[in-house]
């Protein structure tokens, strides 16, 4: 899975693999099926994964993008790896509170923060 | 038709979607779903829903709609939901029905327990309960009943 087309914009930075969302809504589960396997194969790719994901722009998700967010979480944790997401909407950071995933995922107020958190 | 013979003049009614509707979504139909919401939304909007109220709403109908197709109707294409709403000023009521057989509320694990933290799917029943006023599932579970209140 090609992560454009899945609508994510992937880069590396410092041996820190960057992930962005292009579109502003990650709700359509077919599109989440997708981001899921992109981000999957990213963490596959690497021995021991270094991810940051950011949520600027992001307006909307629903529980299955928390699903597909927890899934990669497992895999990276499973290999070893660092998982940081970063630069999240107030009302979206509610939704990650509601389910206690705050408590899950390492949630850093900006991306610059989320780079300089990895150990 | 009006009395007079002309259309409504209501300029409250020009959304596409009126403030009561019945509306059947197709599985896998994302261009119908997209345009049911979108009119939806400016409906709530033109009766003075603010921005925070319709984000509550939106996370709310678009679960209890992904879980009638993912769950209820267990993805198959030839099967439907059905979206019944009532927009009123002072609440919103909404319910949406698949055709599946049915779950027991009660049976799904509360996801914020440390030892389901890690669990991918679970969490949609209970943002809606967290977004909407009520939420009423109706036995046999095919069909979940919500209200919002806007001074709630």
């Amino acid at each position: 899975m090609n992560p454009e087309s899945a609508g994510l914009r992937v880069s590396d930075q410092n041996g820190i693999t960057r992930v962005e969302f292009i579109e502003q809504n990650i709700l359509d589960e077919a599109n989440i099926q997708q981001i899921g396997e992109a981000l999957g194969e990213v963490v596959d790719a690497q021995d021991n994964p270094r991810l940051l994901i950011s949520f600027r722009d992001v307006a909307h998700l629903s529980s299955a993008a928390l699903g597909a967010l927890i899934t990669v979480s497992n895999r990276v944790k499973s290999k070893n790896g660092e998982l940081h997401l970063a630069d999240i909407d107030p009302k979206i950071l509610e939704i990650f509170k509601i389910t206690r995933l705050d408590r899950l995922f390492e949630i850093h107020d900006t991306t610059a923060e989320g780079l300089s958190a990895f150990s | 038709m009006a009395p007079n013979g002309t259309n409504s003049p209501d300029p409250d009614d020009d959304a596409d979607v009126s403030l009561t509707g019945e509306t059947i979504l197709q599985q896998g139909d994302t261009a119908s779903l997209k345009a049911f919401e979108a009119a939806f939304f400016e409906a709530l909007k033109k009766r003075g829903y603010d921005e925070g109220q319709i984000f509550a709403i939106r996370l709310a109908v678009e679960e209890a709609i992904a879980n009638g197709f993912r769950h209820g109707n267990e993805g198959d294409p030839g099967k439907t939901v059905k979206i019944v709403h009532a927009i009123a000023e002072s609440e919103l009521a909404i319910s949406v029905e698949d055709e599946g057989t049915g779950f027991d509320p009660e049976a799904v694990p509360d996801p914020t327990e440390d030892a389901n933290l890690e669990i991918p799917s679970g969490r949609g029943l209970m943002l809606m309960r967290a977004y909407m006023t009520e939420v009423n599932v109706i036995p046999p579970g095919n069909r979940i009943e919500m209200r919002f209140q806007r001074d709630a």
